[in-house]
C-alpha cells in the first residue's frame, strides 16, 4: 500500500519543489506534455499550411511540367503577371514614403490632430477590401461628379490600371507606418539631437542617424507591403471590371480561369503566387535575424495605444 | 565664449518650467545648475543650446543675440545624459560624425579626419575601443566617447545634462575629477546640469541653484553653501533641522530659548511673529550643564549613531521637535553620552539661518 502511494507521488513529484527537481527549470514540463503540445502543433500546420500548399503544386503540375509552363506562357497570364509586378512596384515605394513619413511625424512630434491620424492609418485594415474598393467606385465612378468630370478629360480611373493601383495603394496604406512607428518610439530623438548639434543639416541626419536606426523595420514593412500588394484580391476585384488581358491581376486571373474548369493553368499561376510568398517569407526571416529590435504587430497596437493615450 | 540667458520662460501646456531666468555665464567659467527634477534645469540648458524655442526671452552668446540660431548653427556641444550615442556606429564613426557632416569646403580629408579621431579617443582615454559599437561599452566609456564626439567639432561652449547622472558612485567619481582637468586644460565655456549637490560644489566655478523654473541664488560654491539667499537654498544644500520660532524684539526665540542671530542681514528685518529656523546638524553643539548667556536649549537624546566619521545624534527638544546633531569622535567620547540623558543644545555662532513667515 505504501509503495503504490509512494509511487503515485513519484509520478506527480515534478509538481513538488525538491532536490530531485532542481535540474528541471521552474517552467518545463514531462515530456508526454511536451510532446503532445508540439504534436497538435505540427499536425495543424501540416493539415492547414503545407498540405494546401502542396497541393497547389501537385494540381498545377498534375498535367506535366510542359502543360504547366504552357499555363503561365498565356498572353493572358502573361498579362496577369505584369499588372501586378506593375501595382507592386508602384505600390511598394509609395508605401515605404508614406510609412516612413507617418511614423517619424507621429513618433516625433506633438501636433493637433494627432490621434485622429494614428486612428485613420489603422481604417484600411478595419474596413473589408470589398468596402475599399467601392469607395473608390462610388467616388471615381462614371456616375459619381468627380468621375464624370475625370472622364471628360479622358482620364479613366475605375475599370483601368490606375484605379487597381490606387485600391492596392489604400488597403496596404498602414503597413509600413505600423511597423516603423513602435521602433521609433523606442529609438527615441536624441540621437537625432545630438546629430543636428553636432552640424548635422536635416537631410544628413536623416539619412545617416534616422534611417539606419529603423532600417530593418522599413525593409520589413516593404515585404509585408509587397506579400500583401500581390495578394490582394477584394478591393481590387471592384475596382478593376474584369477586362481580360487589360484589368486582370493574378489572384483575379486565377480566380476567372478556376470557375472556367481550367485547374491546371488556375493552379499554375496560383504557384507562381504560392511561390512569391515563399520567397517574400524568406526574405522576411532573414530580415528578423537581421534586426535587433523585436516586430510584433501587437506590440506595434501597443505602442500606438500608449502614444495615443 | 560668453552666455547670456535674458529673462528666459517656457511652458510646456500648463506646466511653467522656467519663469522669467536671466543668468550671465563668463568666457571659460565652469557653471553648474543645480536643483530637483522639474525644477527646470535641463529645460534651461536645452534652450541654451537651441533644442528648445522659450516662450519669451532671448540668449546671447558673446553678446550677440542667438535666439534666432538652430541648433546646428549655434555651434555648442551638447552631451546628452543617455550618452545619445549613434547606435548603428563604431566608436570611431560616432567621433567622426561632426567631422564628415561638416560643409564640403571647411570638411577634412579623410586622412585628417582620421587623426584627430584618435587624438580625441586618446584625450578621453578610449583610443583602444575605435572599432567598438556603443551597445559594448560601459556606462563611463560611452560618457567618454559622447564627450570626444562633442569635442571633434571644437565648440565654443560646452553643455552637459547630467554627465554623470547614470553611473555608478565609484565611476562618477573618477569622471568628475578628469571633467574638471580636461576644463583646466581646454577651457571650454561650460554648464552642466545636475541634481547633486556635492558634484555641483566640488566642481563647478559658480553654482546656479534653480527650484520650480526659477533661480533660487547663483554664486561660487562658498558663497552659496554658506551664505545661502534663502531657505530653499539652505535646505537643499545639504542635511537641516527646521524650527518653528518666534521673533521678539529682534531676537529669535526657540521654545522659551532666545538663540542669538548675529547675521546683520538677516536681523534687519526681523520684526514679524513666526519664523523658521533653519540648522544644520554640525552647526548644534551638546552640553551637558546650561553654557552662558542661556542661547540653548534643553534635549533629551534619543538614538546615538557612532559609526562613519561623525557622531550622529538624535535628541528631542524641549518642545518635541526631533533634532539632529552631529558632533565628532572626540567631542562625544568627552560628553560620554547615552540614550536618555538630558542635555543642552547651542546653535554655534552666525550658523542659523531664519526665514520669516
Amino acid at each position: 500500500m505504501a509503495s503504490v502511494i509512494r509511487l503515485k507521488f513519484e509520478n506527480f513529484s515534478w509538481l513538488i519543489p525538491g532536490p530531485a527537481n532542481r535540474r528541471r527549470p521552474a517552467t518545463g514540463e514531462p515530456v508526454l506534455v511536451r510532446m503532445i503540445l508540439i504534436g497538435i502543433a505540427l499536425a495543424f500546420l501540416g493539415l492547414f499550411l503545407v498540405v494546401p500548399v502542396v497541393a497547389v503544386f501537385a494540381q498545377a503540375l498534375q498535367k506535366g511540367v510542359a502543360a504547366y509552363f504552357a499555363a503561365i506562357s498565356e498572353p493572358e497570364a502573361w498579362s496577369a503577371i505584369r499588372l501586378t509586378l506593375l501595382t507592386v512596384a508602384i505600390a511598394v515605394p509609395l508605401n515605404l514614403v508614406f510609412g516612413v513619413a507617418a511614423a517619424w511625424a507621429i513618433a516625433r512630434f506633438e501636433f493637433v490632430g494627432k490621434n485622429i491620424l494614428i486612428t485613420l492609418i489603422d481604417l484600411p485594415f478595419a474596413v473589408s477590401p470589398i468596402i475599399s474598393g467601392m469607395l473608390f467606385v462610388l467616388l471615381l465612378g462614371a456616375h459619381s461628379p468627380l468621375g464624370a468630370w475625370l472622364a471628360s478629360h479622358g482620364i479613366k480611373i475605375i475599370f483601368a490600371v490606375p484605379g487597381i493601383v490606387l485600391a492596392t495603394l489604400f488597403v496596404t496604406f498602414p503597413i509600413t507606418a505600423r511597423e516603423l512607428i513602435p521602433i521609433m518610439v523606442a529609438v527615441g530623438s536624441e540621437e537625432e539631437e545630438a546629430a543636428m548639434v553636432l552640424g548635422a543639416n536635416g537631410w544628413h541626419t536623416f539619412l545617416r542617424v534616422t534611417l539606419p536606426n529603423v532600417k530593418w523595420g522599413t525593409l520589413y514593412g516593404a515585404v509585408l507591403c509587397n506579400a500583401r500588394a500581390m495578394g490582394e484580391f477584394g478591393a481590387v476585384s471592384v475596382v478593376s471590371g474584369h477586362i481580360r488581358g487589360v484589368t486582370d491581376t493574378m489572384p483575379l486571373y486565377v480566380e476567372i480561369i478556376y470557375n472556367d474548369y481550367n485547374f491546371v493553368a488556375a493552379f499554375a499561376v496560383a504557384s507562381l503566387l504560392t511561390l512569391l510568398a515563399l520567397v517574400t517569407l524568406l526574405l522576411k526571416h532573414f530580415l528578423l535575424s537581421g534586426s535587433a529590435i523585436p516586430l510584433s504587430s501587437e506590440k506595434t497596437s501597443e505602442t500606438v495605444e500608449r502614444i495615443a493615450a | 565664449m560668453s552666455i547670456e540667458v535674458r529673462n528666459v520662460r517656457k511652458t510646456f501646456g500648463d506646466f511653467v518650467a522656467l519663469e522669467d531666468v536671466s543668468l550671465e555665464i563668463a568666457t571659460g567659467e565652469l557653471v553648474a545648475l543645480l536643483g530637483l527634477s522639474g525644477s527646470g534645469k535641463t529645460t534651461l540648458l536645452r534652450i541654451i543650446a537651441g533644442l528648445e524655442i522659450p516662450d519669451r526671452g532671448t540668449i546671447h552668446f558673446h553678446g550677440e543675440d542667438a535666439s534666432g540660431r538652430s541648433a546646428r548653427e549655434r555651434k555648442v556641444g551638447f552631451v546628452f545624459q543617455h550618452y545619445a550615442l549613434f547606435r548603428h556606429m563604431t566608436v570611431f564613426e560616432n567621433v567622426a560624425f561632426g567631422l564628415r557632416v561638416q560643409p564640403r569646403k571647411l570638411r577634412r580629408s579623410e586622412r585628417e579626419i582620421a587623426a584627430r579621431v584618435h587624438d580625441l579617443l586618446k584625450l578621453v582615454q578610449v583610443d583602444f575601443l575605435a572599432s567598438r559599437c556603443p551597445s559594448q561599452l560601459s556606462g563611463g566609456q560611452r560618457q567618454r566617447v559622447a564627450l570626444a564626439r562633442t569635442l571633434a567639432v571644437e565648440p565654443k561652449v560646452l553643455l552637459l545634462d547630467e554627465p554623470f547622472g547614470a553611473l555608478d558612485a565609484k565611476v562618477r567619481q573618477e569622471l568628475r575629477r578628469w571633467l574638471k582637468r580636461l576644463h583646466d586644460e581646454l577651457r571650454i565655456t561650460s554648464v552642466f546640469v545636475t541634481h547633486d549637490q556635492e558634484e555641483a560644489l566640488e566642481l563647478a566655478n559658480r553654482v546656479v541653484v534653480m527650484n520650480a523654473g526659477r533661480v533660487e541664488q547663483i554664486g561660487t560654491a562658498e558663497e552659496v553653501y554658506h551664505h545661502p539667499a534663502n531657505a530653499f537654498v539652505y535646505n537643499f544644500l545639504g542635511n537641516v533641522n527646521l524650527f518653528h520660532g518666534r521673533v521678539e524684539n529682534g531676537k529669535v526665540y526657540l521654545g522659551d530659548t532666545a538663540v542669538e542671530v548675529q547675521d546683520t542681514h538677516e536681523r534687519a528685518h526681523l520684526n514679524g511673529n513666526k519664523a523658521l529656523v533653519y540648522v544644520r546638524p554640525h552647526f548644534l553643539d551638546i552640553e551637558r550643564t546650561p553654557p552662558e548667556g542661556n542661547h540653548c536649549f534643553r534635549a533629551t537624546v534619543r538614538n546615538i549613531n557612532s559609526a562613519g566619521p561623525q557622531v550622529k545624534v538624535e535628541l528631542t527638544a524641549q518642545w518635541g521637535d526631533l533634532v539632529q546633531v552631529e558632533i565628532d569622535h572626540e567631542r562625544y567620547q568627552a560628553l560620554g553620552l547615552a540614550i536618555g540623558a538630558e542635555v543642552f543644545l547651542r546653535p554655534r555662532e552666525k550658523k542659523i539661518f531664519v526665514y520669516q513667515i
